[in-house]
C-alpha cells in the first residue's frame, strides 16, 4: 500500500472519528459523554504505560504518582485566584500557587512536564534495578508522591484535595490528546529508538552487548511514558473537578495495569481495544454494587463486588490468555485491506 | 527526653519491629524459592486478623481456639493461593506471576469488603490486655511486652523447620535451584506448599497481633504493613530469614524513634520505609545479608 493512501485512510479515520464525536456531543446524555471521555483518557493512560513496561519491558507500578503530578500541576493552574482563597482553608496556598494560572491547554502540558521532569529524576536511580525490584520502587515513588501530596498542604490543599475545577476537559481535548498520544508512540515505535525498546525488552544483556546504550534508552521510554501519565492525570483532573490523595491509591495503577495486561503487553491496538472494553464494563458493572430491583423485591448492592470480579478477570486473563487479546499483534490497514480481498 | 519515656519508644519500636518481620519472613521465604513478590500476602495478614474476629464474635469461639483456627485456615488460604494462581505460571515469565499476584491481592481484599464492608471494625481486647503493666515509671499494655517474646519463639521454631528437617533442607536446595531439585527428588510442590503455609500462618499471627496492638480491623489494613514488611526484607537481604527479622527491627525502631524525636515529620512516616528502600536498593541493591545474585548471560 503506497504511502499516500495510507496517509489517506489516516485521514479519514480521523475524520470518521471527529464526525462521531461532534455527533456524540450533540445528542448522547451526559452520563455516555462521561464515558467516552474516561475512554479517552484510559486509553492516554494505558499506551504510556504500555510503551514503558510492554515496549521496553520496565515494570513500573509508578503510574498512579505521575498521575498524580499531572493531576495537581493542571488543576492548580486553571484554578482562579479567587477560587484558590476560598479553597486553600487549611492555611494559604503559596504566593506562586495562588498566583499561578494558564490556559487549559498550556496548563495540561505543564502537568505532563512536570510528571516527565519527576519521570527523569527517580528514573535516572531506580532504572537500574531488575524487574521485580523496578516494580516495587517505582510503586514506593508513587506512594511517596502520595505522602506528599497529603502532607504539603501549601501546595496541595493536604487531604481535603481540590474542588471546583473547571471542566475543560471536554470531548473534543480528550480524544485530541487521545491521538496525538497514539500518534506520538506509533511514530516512536515505527522509528529507530522503537526497535532498539524492543530489543532491550526482548534481551537487556544482548542488546548491551550490540552496542546499545542501554540506560539512555530506558529512560527515554521511562520519561515519555511518565509525560503522557501526566497529560493523563491533567486531564482526569479537569474531567472529574475534583481530586484528593486517596484517589491516587495503587488502586489507579492497578486499573490501567489491567487495561494493558488485557490488551496484550506489546500491542497498541490491544491498549485501544482494552482501554475501550474495560471501561464501559467497568461503568457497566456498577450495576452490581446498586440496588437491583427484582419483581418488587429490592436486593441490595454490594460494594466491592465490582473490583472482586476484576481482580478475577485480571486472574483469568493472566491464567489462561497470558499474552492479552491482541498479543504482541497491531492492526494495520495493509492488513485490513488483504483481509478484505480475501473475504470478496 | 528521659530514659523512660525512651524505653517507652524502644518497646513500641521492639513490638512493631516484630510484626514487620514476622510478615518479612513470609515474603523473603517466598521470593528466595520462587523468586515472586507475593503480593497478596498483605492480604493474608489481614484476612489472619479477620479470622480470629470473626470466629470469636460469631461463632464464640475461646481466644485460644480461635486463634489456632484462624492460624490454619490462613495457612490454608495461603497454600491455596499459590496452587490457584501460582502454580500454573511456574513456567510463564515471572512478571505474569507477579501480575496474578496482584489480581490475588485485590480479590482477596475486596472479598472482604464484600463480606465485612469496609467501615472499620473496633476489637475487642480480653480486659486483662487493657490494663498497663508497671516496670519502675514505664507503662506498658502487655501485649506490647507479648509480641517480641511470641515472635522470638515463632522464629525459633521456624529457625529449626529451615535448617534441622527434611522440608527445610527441600527449601533451602529449591532457593538454590529449582531445576535440578526436581531432578534430585525433592518434592517441590510439596515443599513451595509447605513454605505458603508456613509464611501464611507467620503473616496470620503477626495480624492477630497487630488487631490487638493497634484494636482496629479494616479490609485495607494489610497494604502498609504488607509495603513495609517487604521492604524489610529486601533491606534485609531478600531470600533471608535472619535478614527478614534484622530488617523488620530495623523499620521498627527507625519508624517509631523519627516520630518521636521529630513529631513534625509524623505525616511522612508512611514515607521514610519508602525512601530507606530506594536508598537501599541504590547502594545495595541484594541488601543487607543478600547473596549476589549473578546474571546467567
Amino acid at each position: 500500500m503506497s504511502k499516500t493512501t495510507l496517509l489517506l485512510f489516516n485521514v479519514l479515520a480521523l475524520g470518521v472519528l471527529g464526525l462521531f464525536i461532534w455527533w456524540a456531543g450533540g445528542s448522547l446524555d451526559g452520563y455516555k459523554i462521561q464515558i467516552l471521555n474516561l475512554i479517552a483518557v484510559n486509553i492516554i493512560l494505558a499506551l504510556s504505560l504500555n510503551l514503558i513496561y510492554g515496549f521496553t519491558g520496565m515494570f513500573s507500578l509508578g503510574h498512579a504518582g505521575f498521575m498524580c503530578i499531572g493531576a495537581y500541576v493542571c488543576s492548580l493552574l486553571i484554578l482562579t485566584p479567587d477560587q484558590k482563597d476560598t479553597l486553600f482553608i487549611l492555611g494559604g496556598a503559596f504566593d506562586w500557587v495562588q498566583n499561578a494560572q494558564a490556559p487549559f491547554l498550556v496548563a495540561v502540558v505543564a502537568g505532563g512536564l512536570v510528571a516527565a521532569l519527576f519521570g527523569l529524576l527517580v528514573g535516572i536511580p531506580l532504572l537500574r534495578l531488575g524487574d521485580d525490584y523496578l516494580g516495587i520502587a517505582t510503586l514506593g515513588f508513587a506512594e511517596i508522591v502520595r505522602i506528599l501530596a497529603t502532607n504539603f498542604t501549601s501546595i496541595t490543599n493536604g487531604s481535603l484535595g481540590l474542588k471546583g475545577i473547571p471542566d475543560h476537559a471536554n470531548l473534543w481535548w480528550n480524544f485530541g490528546w487521545c491521538v496525538v498520544t497514539l500518534y506520538v508512540i506509533v511514530r516512536l515505535l515505527k522509528s529507530n529508538t522503537g526497535s532498539v525498546l524492543k530489543a532491550i525488552r526482548d534481551d537487556e544483556y544482548a542488546a548491551k552487548a550490540m552496542g546499545i546504550d542501554v540506560f539512555r534508552y530506558k529512560l527515554l521510554s521511562f520519561t515519555v511514558g511518565s509525560f503522557f501519565a501526566g497529560i493523563g492525570g491533567a486531564l482526569l483532573a479537569s474531567l472529574l473537578t475534583t481530586i484528593d490523595p486517596k484517589m491516587f491509591l495503587f488502586t489507579l495503577t492497578f486499573n490501567v495495569l489491567m487495561i494493558v495486561v488485557t490488551g496484550g503487553l506489546g500491542s497498541i491496538t490491544g491498549s485501544v481495544l482494552a482501554g475501550i472494553g474495560i471501561t464501559v464494563l467497568l461503568e457497566w458493572l456498577r450495576v452490581v454494587e446498586n440496588p437491583i430491583e427484582f419483581g418488587g423485591f429490592e436486593i441490595a448492592g454490594i460494594p466491592g463486588m465490582r473490583m472482586v470480579v476484576f481482580s478475577l478477570a485480571l486472574i483469568f486473563v493472566i491464567l489462561f490468555r497470558r499474552e492479552g487479546l491482541m498479543g504482541m499483534r497491531e492492526f494495520s490497514w495493509s492488513a485490513l485491506a488483504a483481509k478484505m480481498g480475501k473475504s470478496k | 527526653m528521659n530514659v523512660e519515656t525512651f524505653i517507652q519508644h524502644a518497646l513500641n519500636s521492639l513490638t512493631l519491629g516484630s510484626l514487620y518481620a514476622l510478615i518479612a519472613i513470609g515474603y523473603t521465604m517466598v521470593y528466595g524459592i520462587l523468586r515472586l513478590i507475593n503480593f497478596a500476602h498483605s492480604e493474608i495478614f489481614m484476612l489472619g486478623a479477620y479470622f480470629v474476629f470473626w470466629g470469636f464474635t460469631v461463632l464464640h469461639l475461646p481466644w485460644p481456639v480461635a486463634i489456632a483456627v484462624s492460624i490454619v485456615f490462613t495457612a490454608l488460604l495461603g497454600i491455596a493461593v499459590d496452587r490457584v494462581a501460582y502454580k500454573p505460571l511456574r513456567d510463564a515469565p515471572r512478571i505474569s506471576a507477579l501480575i496474578s499476584a496482584i489480581g490475588v491481592s485485590f480479590f482477596l481484599q475486596n472479598v472482604t469488603i464484600v463480606f465485612f464492608q469496609a467501615i472499620p471494625r473496633a476489637v475487642y481486647r480480653p480486659e486483662w490486655m487493657e490494663s498497663p503493666i508497671l516496670m519502675g515509671n514505664v507503662r506498658v499494655l502487655p501485649i506490647t511486652l507479648f509480641v517480641p517474646v511470641l515472635s522470638v519463639l515463632l522464629m525459633l521454631g521456624l529457625l529449626y523447620i529451615v535448617y534441622r528437617t527434611k522440608t527445610g533442607l527441600g527449601m533451602r536446595a529449591i532457593s538454590k535451584d529449582i531445576e535440578t531439585s526436581y531432578l534430585m527428588g525433592v518434592p517441590v510442590n510439596r515443599v513451595i506448599a509447605i513454605t505458603f503455609g508456613i509464611g501464611s500462618g507467620l503473616a496470620a499471627a503477626s495480624g492477630i497481633m497487630w488487631a490487638l496492638r493497634y484494636p482496629q480491623l479494616q479490609p485495607i489494613m494489610g497494604a502498609i504493613p504488607g509495603f513495609k514488611a517487604f521492604i524489610a526484607a529486601v533491606f534485609g537481604g531478600i531470600g533471608s530469614i535472619q535478614g527478614a527479622v534484622v530488617g523488620g527491627i530495623v523499620l521498627g525502631f527507625v519508624e517509631i524513634m523519627t516520630v518521636a524525636f521529630f513529631p513534625d515529620l509524623a505525616g511522612y512516616r508512611d514515607a521514610f520505609a519508602f525512601v530507606i528502600l530506594i536508598v537501599v536498593l541504590m547502594y545495595k541493591p541484594t541488601g543487607l545479608f543478600g547473596e549476589r545474585m549473578e546474571v546467567k548471560v
